[in-house]
């Protein structure tokens, strides 16, 4: 039951967005944010939602999820659109004591809420729709040129890879060493928190020996499969451009080409 | 002469500590394996049989004498790598060896790191996966499969190196009796129609039994060598060392004890029952 468990929040799929090279959907997810932040009245934000509304049309990724998603970050909508309301300043609507609403606080807050749920469910579409695996391939092949200046990208990435494989198996142990506990008389479920919390102890010690044993393990066994880290290393799978990472590339430019059109054509609604 | 050995031991000790006065794990042990050979190293816990395995890759390296692999002395750091892709190793717990989160990028993992070109490399790890049977599991997650299908896949992830000769520590030790024969099926038709020379370390004596040869250890030093039917022969001197020997060995033997006139070298049931039969005159 606990191995049956989804790691990160990939939703699986089949769509063209599901199937795009993983390091075109991060460029974008990028671009995505730097739109959001151009677009500086509602008509932009409005684009941007459009977008993003379609973008989820395409990957039949459902409205629950979204919300889902969503939760966490309604104390901060909540927190910048209150701030927003009552520090902008200009023309009141209403005043009480020394709060004051003007019009274009209202404006503002509801721009700024409006381009944090964007921001959200935009990034969250990239890992609805790619899986971790492919994911950390992507960002390993796309930061790539950072090893130049020294950063261990494919450390990095190794690191991920090995923490994903390994996230079942030590869940299956934590299942196993729990149950060993509870047959030795171990009480998990009462008490109060700090009692639970005590209780996990002797979950985790054995847990973390296992663990540092399974290392030893696997560096032993890498060693004998020739690792020695990124250098000279080539891939079994090589990532392609395809026409339909080149065509949602060029779908973006145009999106935010409108939105800067926008904000020509209609300079800020809100002043 | 060189050439016709795969691997070469003369006079090798090895102490884990390094004090004069710590304990040896391995004792002059001097031991050839041929090309295309089958061979299981038997031997208690603590025999020395797994650091005897070590040693024939350069994980560990000798206190004294030599281990030559190919004639190439494992010593040598230059050929460590030409080492490790002719002599792979598989590994007693499936889950500690396997890196990638999917079974043919694990399989791949090998032949990345001594950075193969991307087609050669599906092709090898195509064929590799159709060798140890596991080609229709290649887009698994490898938590999904059974112990005895992470170790084939493992194994998988050797031979992918095209290695003439693979070391097995143990790889039975942790699965049930299907993995088991699953796995040992493998070995053997590795052995028998890809010609990799194996190594078998183990101490379940029916796997030992399927080998060419049979090398027993015993405190860090050799003291059988020889085929199956031979080895076992010694019935009194493994038992000595807290081995046991085949079921069917041992029957026949406390029979030929009892007074039955039964033939040497029994090794299998079918080979006790016929021997039995012709015994009782059916």
């Amino acid at each position: 039951m606990l191995k049956d468990i989804t790691i990160g929040q990939y939703f699986p799929g089949n769509s063209v967005i599901h199937r795009m090279d993983p390091r075109m959907k991060i460029i974008l997810a990028v671009a995505y944010i730097v739109m959001l932040f151009l677009a500086d009245g509602f008509s932009g934000i409005a684009v941007g939602v459009v977008f993003l509304a379609v973008c989820y049309g395409i990957s039949k990724i459902p409205i629950s999820l979204i919300l889902k998603s969503l939760k966490p970050v309604i104390p901060i909508i909540l927190f910048t659109a209150i701030l927003n309301m009552f520090f902008v300043e200009g023309d009141p609507v209403f005043q009480w004591a020394f709060l004051t609403i003007t019009k274009q606080g209202l404006a503002t807050a509801g721009l700024m809420s409006l381009r944090i749920v964007c921001l959200i469910a935009g990034t969250s579409l990239l890992t609805y729709t790619t899986s971790p695996i492919v994911l950390t391939d992507g960002i390993e092949r796309l930061f790539s040129p950072l090893k130049k200046l020294g950063l261990p990208v494919h450390e990095l990435a190794m690191m991920m890879t090995i923490a994903l494989r390994f996230i079942p198996t030590l869940i299956e142990e934590t299942d196993k060493i729990m149950s060993a506990q509870k047959a030795r008389g171990a009480d998990m479920e009462s008490g109060g928190l700090v009692q639970r919390a005590k209780a996990l102890i002797p979950v985790l010690i054995p847990l973390f020996i296992s663990a540092f044993r399974r290392a030893d393990d696997l560096a032993l066994a890498m060693e004998c499969r020739c690792y020695r880290g990124g250098e000279g290393r080539t891939r079994m799978k090589q990532l392609k451009l395809c026409s339909r990472d080149i065509i949602a590339a060029i779908v973006m430019a145009l999106t935010i080409a409108a939105i800067v059109a926008l904000n020509i054509w209609f300079p800020l609604a809100v002043k | 002469m060189e050439q016709k050995r795969i691997i070469r031991a003369e006079h090798l000790t090895f102490r884990y500590l390094d004090e004069p006065d710590s304990q040896l794990v391995l004792n002059d042990v001097s031991l050839d394996i041929a090309p295309g050979e089958f061979v299981a190293v038997l031997g208690h816990n603590g025999s020395g049989k797994s650091t005897l395995a070590k040693h024939m890759n350069a994980v560990l390296l000798p206190n004294g004498g030599t281990v030559w692999v190919h004639g190439m002395d494992t010593r040598n750091e230059e050929f460590l790598y030409d080492i490790r892709q002719n002599v792979g190793m598989v590994f007693q717990n499936p889950d500690n060896q396997i890196v990638a989160t999917i079974v043919e990028e694990d399989v791949a993992f090998a032949l990345e790191n001594v950075g193969v070109e991307p087609a050669e490399i599906r092709r090898r790890v195509d064929e590799a996966l159709q060798a140890v049977g596991m080609y229709e599991y290649r887009e698994h997650a490898p938590h999904q499969l059974s112990g005895g299908q992470k170790q084939r896949v493992a194994i998988a992830g050797i031979i992918a190196m095209r290695p003439d000769c693979i070391v097995l520590d143990e790889p039975t030790a942790m699965l049930d009796p299907k993995g088991r024969r699953e796995v040992l099926k493998t070995i053997r038709k590795l052995n028998r129609e890809h010609n990799i020379t194996v190594v078998l370390i183990t101490h379940y004596m029916d796997e030992a039994a399927q080998a060419d040869r049979v090398v027993v250890m015993e405190n860090g030093e050799v003291i059988l060598d020889g085929d199956p039917g031979e080895v076992f022969g010694h019935v009194e001197e493994l038992k000595a060392v807290g081995l046991d020997v085949p079921q069917a060995t041992e029957l026949a033997f406390e029979l030929k004890q009892a007074g039955w006139d039964l033939p040497d070298r029994i090794l299998t049931e079918d080979e006790c029952i016929e021997a039995i039969a012709k015994a009782l005159g059916l």
